[in-house]
């Protein structure tokens, strides 16, 4: 993993751009004034899920599944290898690729502090925001993901791992079976947000609008 | 009415220039999507209409570009958020001083938020 030690001052306290604070001051005042619902608000943003920011991830993730020396280098020298398929800016720094596998599931809570790698992964899911996601999904990960509709074997291991200031994690979710042949294109569309954090795994090719 | 994809539809109908795709319309950062819902909202609680908008944002351009804007569509929601700024003071929702006092506010928060928490606005940023 590459460091930067220029940054490493901006670990100590959070940052938000100019634009970000008057965002936050904007909508606070909207919210307290009764113009706007917080909740209504974030509905509305996810269903841009996909409209925001170059959404490396499933590039990367569709080119781990058909290249594997771009695999064995994502999951070596994340930041390398992601920034080699196009822009991660600074908040998708010092990425860990986590390789899910049918021995090991990852799956990552986040704070949802300034720094969720969204120009990898895309707009983070508004459920990653409640504290009872982030305790309940390290207390009962398992739990969590039949919430969400996946049903993992008894013998698969699941992992739990806690974004930090320092690293930030893209999960590489197992490629669907039936995708055999397909081009990187196509099987980035298999690649969902949800796979990238762990709770949920890849479309399989029949699940594809 | 709603805040949904239809309501999005209608407002990228009405605003000239509004980054869209084929579907809607795309950001392109997490701030911009935040931008345009808070204007959906405002408008569905009947604040504007979008003619009164797109006059309010070609106005904030047009600052812009007298001000030496480059012009290159990345700015858009940069004067989109002015624009909103500008309306909302105008509509005497929030001054230009509540304005700053909630961003030096939000600033505040940050700085005494350690990285990798998040960030709260507490009553104590206000002081």
């Amino acid at each position: 993993m590459t460091h930067d030690h220029d940054h490493d001052h901006d670990h100590e306290h959070s940052e938000l751009s100019e634009t970000q604070l008057r965002v936050r001051a904007l909508e606070t005042i909207l919210t307290e004034k009764g113009y706007v619902d917080p909740a209504a608000l974030d509905l509305l943003i996810e269903t841009y899920e996909k409209k925001v920011g170059p959404r490396n991830g499933a590039r990367v993730v569709a080119k781990a599944w058909t290249d594997p020396a771009y695999r064995a280098w994502l999951l070596k020298d994340a930041n390398a290898a992601i920034a080699s398929v196009g822009y991660a800016g600074r908040q998708g720094e010092h990425m860990v690729v986590l390789e899910n596998t049918p021995k090991r599931h990852n799956m990552v809570v986040c704070t949802l502090c300034s720094c969720y790698p969204w120009p990898v992964l895309g707009l983070p899911p508004v459920w990653y925001k409640s504290a009872p996601y982030r305790s309940r999904a390290v207390a009962d990960p398992r739990g969590v993901l039949r919430e969400f509709g996946v049903e993992l074997p008894a013998e698969t291991e699941i992992r739990v791992w806690d974004s930090t200031s320092e690293v930030r994690y893209l999960v590489l979710p197992m490629r669907p079976e039936g995708s055999a042949g397909w081009s990187e294109e196509k099987l980035a569309d298999l690649v969902t947000r949800n796979s990238m954090i762990g709770t949920g795994l890849a479309k399989r090719p029949e699940e594809l609008e | 009415m709603a805040l949904d994809a239809q309501a999005a539809a209608r407002a990228a109908a009405s605003v000239p220039g509004l980054p869209q795709d084929a579907v809607g319309p795309v950001f392109r950062e997490p701030w911009e999507a935040q931008a345009f819902a808070m204007t959906l909202a405002l408008h569905d609680r009947g604040l504007f209409s979008w003619k009164e908008w797109a006059e309010a944002l070609a106005l904030e351009i047009k600052r812009a570009q007298a001000a030496g804007d480059p012009d290159t569509g990345e700015t858009y929601y940069q004067h989109w958020l002015a624009a909103l700024e500008r309306l909302v003071a105008q509509k005497g929702v929030a001054t230009r001083d509540t304005l700053v006092r909630y961003r030096d506010a939000w600033d505040h928060a940050c700085e005494r938020t350690l990285h990798g928490q998040p960030i709260e606005l507490k009553p104590d940023d206000f002081r």
